[in-house]
């Protein structure tokens, strides 16, 4: 089917999916390069142009439907998750796209997050972390780190952050991802695995804001650091980093640990091997958590497990009670159980 | 001794069954509407329960029960106070007293009233044995301990051999109103199809109450109910939250399109959504949310993609999906929220009902958001206002809000089953794929709706949302002028719904001294009143409303007919404020209650007739 898909669909470009409308975002946002990204990867999914719905809610990220010439939805605050299931669960053949920041998502939208990652509907998440209220010009959110100050934290803040991987694993998460805003090449890699994974799939990007939090992941960003800090993750390859790829993880005990090889006898052998596909949550949620200084941030496709989407289920249930059911009409219905006749 | 006994005819009687809220009240009193159906009586009922699930025993926070008013007549409610009191213990006994006639007919299980049960019920002595309940026939067997007697050689333990005894109440019942046994019986077999044992209790104790009747000399004389005049059709027995999710079945069937409801349980709402989740054959999408904000937001998102959309709920559940309404006015997709009040502010009385979310759904959020607002008026109209609500929402693009209310909600009536083919055309605006001409904000020069493009559709991209849009484009515009007319076109896209709702119907001569104004699911009482009046010569009549927003056309035509106007409503005064805002030229007189409980035929007549009076003056 997806190869007959394919054949009937025009060849498109980037051009398809630009809007006529201005960009509105700050020059230097990270917004930008995602937008870019986004517009690469369509594309290239075999999926007609009119079956993309981009759906999102209220925050810098969330102007993101305007900007694309697809079908979409610019919702409010918190609810894109909630609108798009809808959309996906009334009409499974369309491709449904989630816009969201790390405010829109945990914290206004917390509910409809994690129960949407439960339900395993077949969306695609996109999920701007900039760790920053953007829109509303600079609160800290549920991603800021503990301390910052902020103008609604003027002694920093005494919350405790959400860690989205962490988060979206321990929802029954079947798809997570981490990517970053300045690495257009792994953007678009990430973002080509999630649309393919059949569930509900979510692309953590570390987003920069230029102008209430710059620089909040530089050590993950920064040319100079970021070798040391990011660890790129392959399915079936060592967890090897470092500018000089002598860097590795390992597991000692229950424990993931920094290690050097070439010392204490450590070898490449010795380094964890990366399995996405791995039913057991706990590696992964391992890896979500790591981040810097001690240990680098993992990026790339932490968890791509199969499970049951909640659109399929109900289809096929519906398609069984369909074939099955005496009832055929809502008139059989109307006649059906007790009834008398006068 | 049976064949002494005399039968008398009657016009119309109430019963009311109670008992424990585990004694099966519920049951036996939709057993005897069955019963009371194939005797080709009209009909209503309503269960009264409370809202813990199994309140501690005996006490009359455990009381349940459930009233049946049948007749010969045309029945349009289920009845002021009691002929028949059934009651299974003291505290029920206790809870029912009120709602029974002075001269009634009590029949309780004797051996209920010991001594812990009394007590329990807060009586300070027995009450069969005080004289207490002088000018009430009082019919009193043992009926746990003759349950227990009828299947002593079934094996049953005790338990479970109890929990047969609510048949034996229906059996006296059945026999006082010279009815067969046939119905109940068919309904154990096929009940406990697996369970002969069971099957078999329950025969047995069901005659048994049904011969004890018949040889106790306090039951005499039976009562006969001749059927009703009824037009010809086949019938069915409906409650109000079963008659709306089938009449929202209807409109998608009538309309092409499938059904999503994205709702969230809630007293007393949640059969709604029980009922759509089990009629997938016909592709009924029915999502249960994690909450009342994604139940409306996921019905958004599925009316965006094309479906009818639904999502049901209760007051507090309405706040909760307040700005989502307002995105469905902004971006005018269609969608019915289907509010079954309840008595409020906040949790409020949760298993009671009230009128007293009217000013909610007028007004109940930000910025300028008409929506057109519906109520049914009872429960079988509850399926042709959820049919109507579709319809509007379908072909004029914008959300409509339809209140039912606890009463008609769980109440039933007989319904009268029409084709779907005779209903009305539902005809959405959707546009054809490629259509050079569409634009997302480019309306119907009559309705004001704007054209419906489904994604998936080619060549008909486009994007909505909250933020203001430009007219005709769509696009997000912040221009002031553009901002009033957006405002304006919205408004008047909901005003212009007036051209096609029915003009208001008036109960009566059409003027006069008194008209009585009333809406929603108070409908059977206010008919009942007003008729009872009109049959003794007094010049009332009776405008009772459906369309609340906007209002029929000749609403205003009609007050000016009428010296004195009272609106009758189960709130603090919330339609009569509106009225004095559309129609500020005439005087109105507030009848209202606010106890959880609906308005009794008495005493409304007896309000009317003092209206009449003083102006006679």
């Amino acid at each position: 089917m997806e190869a007959q898909a394919l054949k009937d669909i025009p060849l498109l470009t980037k051009e398809d999916f630009k809007s006529d409308q201005m960009v509105k975002w700050c020059p230097g946002c990270g917004d930008h390069a995602i937008l870019s990204s986004v517009e690469k990867v369509f594309p290239q999914l075999g999926i007609r142009k009119e079956d993309f719905v981009v759906i999102s809610g209220i925050g810098c990220s969330s102007r993101f439907p305007y900007y694309m010439n697809t079908y979409g939805i610019h919702g409010i605050h918190g609810r894109a998750a909630a609108i798009a299931s809808g959309v996906k669960i009334a009409n499974t053949d369309l491709s449904v796209w989630v816009i969201t920041g790390d405010g829109d998502s945990m914290a206004i939208g917390g509910n409809h997050f994690i129960h949407v990652i439960r339900r395993n509907i077949d969306l695609n998440i996109l999920l701007f972390n900039n760790r920053i209220y953007g829109l509303t010009k600079g609160q800290y959110s549920p991603t800021s780190p503990k301390g910052i100050k902020t103008k609604t934290s003027p002694d920093g803040t005494y919350e405790n952050p959400f860690n989205t991987g962490e988060l979206v694993i321990g929802a029954q998460g079947s798809f997570f991802a981490r990517t970053i805003d300045n690495n257009p090449k792994m953007m678009v890699k990430v973002m080509l695995e999630a649309a393919k994974h059949h569930g509900t799939s979510v692309v953590e990007i570390l987003q920069n804001c230029v102008i209430f939090n710059h620089n909040t992941h530089e050590l993950v960003s920064s040319k100079e650091t970021k070798d040391d800090n990011q660890l790129q993750l392959e399915h079936g390859k060592p967890m090897i980093f470092g500018k000089n790829k002598d860097k590795g993880i390992i597991c000692e005990g229950v424990k993931l640990k920094v290690v050097k090889i070439g010392e204490n006898e450590i070898t490449e052998d010795d380094i964890l091997i990366h399995d996405q596909y791995s039913e057991d949550p706990g590696m992964h949620s391992m890896l979500a958590r790591m981040a810097p200084p001690l240990f680098p941030m993992a990026m790339g496709v932490i968890r791509s497990v199969k499970h049951d989407t909640y659109n399929d289920s109900l289809d096929e249930i519906i398609k069984i009670s369909k074939e099955t059911s005496p009832l055929k009409t809502v008139d059989d219905l109307l006649a059906s159980g007790n009834t008398w006749e006068i | 001794m049976a064949k002494n006994k005399l039968v008398k005819e009657r016009e119309d009687v109430v019963v009311r069954f109670a008992g424990d809220s585990g004694d099966g009240m519920q049951l036996i009193g939709s057993l005897f509407s069955d019963s009371t159906a194939f005797a080709g009586n009209d009909f209503a009922t309503f269960p009264d329960y409370p809202s813990e699930i199994r309140a501690p025993q005996g006490t009359i926070a455990g009381v349940s029960g459930f009233q049946v008013h049948f007749g010969h007549t045309d029945i349009h409610t289920s009845g002021d106070k009691a002929d028949v009191l059934i009651a299974m213990n003291p505290a029920s006994l206790k809870a029912n007293l009120i709602w029974t006639k002075s001269n009634g007919i009590i029949i309780v299980d004797n051996t209920a009233f010991i001594d812990k049960g009394i007590e329990k019920a807060g009586y300070d002595a027995n009450p069969l044995e005080d004289n207490s309940l002088t000018g009430y026939t009082i019919v009193n067997p043992p009926i746990s301990k003759m349950t227990l007697e009828a299947v002593k050689d079934l094996g049953l333990n005790n338990k479970v051999a109890l929990k047969s005894k609510n048949m034996f109440a229906l059996g006296v019942v059945l026999y006082l109103f010279n009815r067969k046994l046939d119905s109940v019986n068919d309904f154990f077999e096929v009940k406990f199809k697996s369970k002969p044992q069971i099957i078999e209790a329950n025969k047995r104790v069901l005659k048994a109450g049904y011969l004890y009747a018949e040889n106790v000399e306090a039951i005499n004389p039976t009562y006969k109910v001749k059927p009703a005049p009824l037009k010809k059709g086949l019938y069915r027995n409906i409650t109000g939250n079963i008659a709306t999710a089938w009449g929202l079945m209807a409109a998608a069937e009538r309309a092409d399109r499938n059904l999503f409801l994205g709702s969230y349980p809630i007293t007393p709402a949640s059969e709604i959504l029980q009922e759509l989740s089990k009629n997938k054959q016909f592709l009924v999408k029915a999502f249960q949310a994690e909450d009342e904000i994604a139940g409306i937001c996921s019905s958004i998102g599925a009316s965006y993609a094309g479906s009818l959309a639904v999502t049901s709920t209760s007051g507090p559940g309405l706040s909760l999906k307040s700005e989502a309404i307002g995105l469905a006015i902004m971006t005018e997709l269609p969608l019915v929220i289907v509010n079954v009040q309840r008595g409020g502010p906040s949790t409020g009385l949760p298993t009671k009902s009230e009128q007293s979310d009217l000013m909610q759904a007028l007004y109940g959020r930000n910025g300028e958001s008409p929506c057109i607002v519906m109520a049914a008026g009872s429960p079988s109209d509850c399926f042709y206002s959820a049919f109507e609500a579709s319809k509007l929402a379908l072909e004029h693009m914008t959300p409509v809000i339809l209140l039912t209310d606890g009463s008609i909600a769980n109440g039933s009536e007989i319904f009268k089953i029409p084709k779907v083919a005779s209903l009305d055309e539902i005809i959405p605006p959707i546009v054809k794929a490629n259509d050079s001409d569409y634009q997302p904000y480019k309306r119907d020069e009559k309705k004001l709706s704007r054209p419906w493009a489904l994604p998936g559709t080619e060549g008909l991209r486009h994007r909505l949302g909250g933020l203001e849009k430009e007219n005709i484009t769509g696009n997000v515009s912040h221009n002031p002028k553009n901002h009033q007319l957006m405002v304006e076109l919205r408004n008047e896209k909901v005003e212009r719904v007036a051209n096609y709702i029915p003009k208001q119907e008036v109960i009566g001569n059409g003027s006069g001294a008194l008209l009585v104004v009333s809406w929603g699911g108070t409908y059977g009482v206010m008919l009942t009143a007003v008729e009872e009046l009109r049959k003794k010569g007094m010049d009332v009549d009776l405008a009772h409303f459906k369309y609340i927003n906007p209002l029929p056309k000749n609403t205003d035509e009609i007050f000016s007919r009428y010296k004195h106007i009272v609106v009758c409503e189960l709130n603090n005064g919330q339609f009569i404020h509106y009225l004095k805002s559309k129609f500020p030229q005439y005087t109105y007189e507030r009848f209202s209650k606010i106890q959880g409980l609906p308005f009794m035929v008495a005493e409304l007549e007896e309000k009317f007739k003092t209206i009449l009076e003083k102006n006679n003056k």
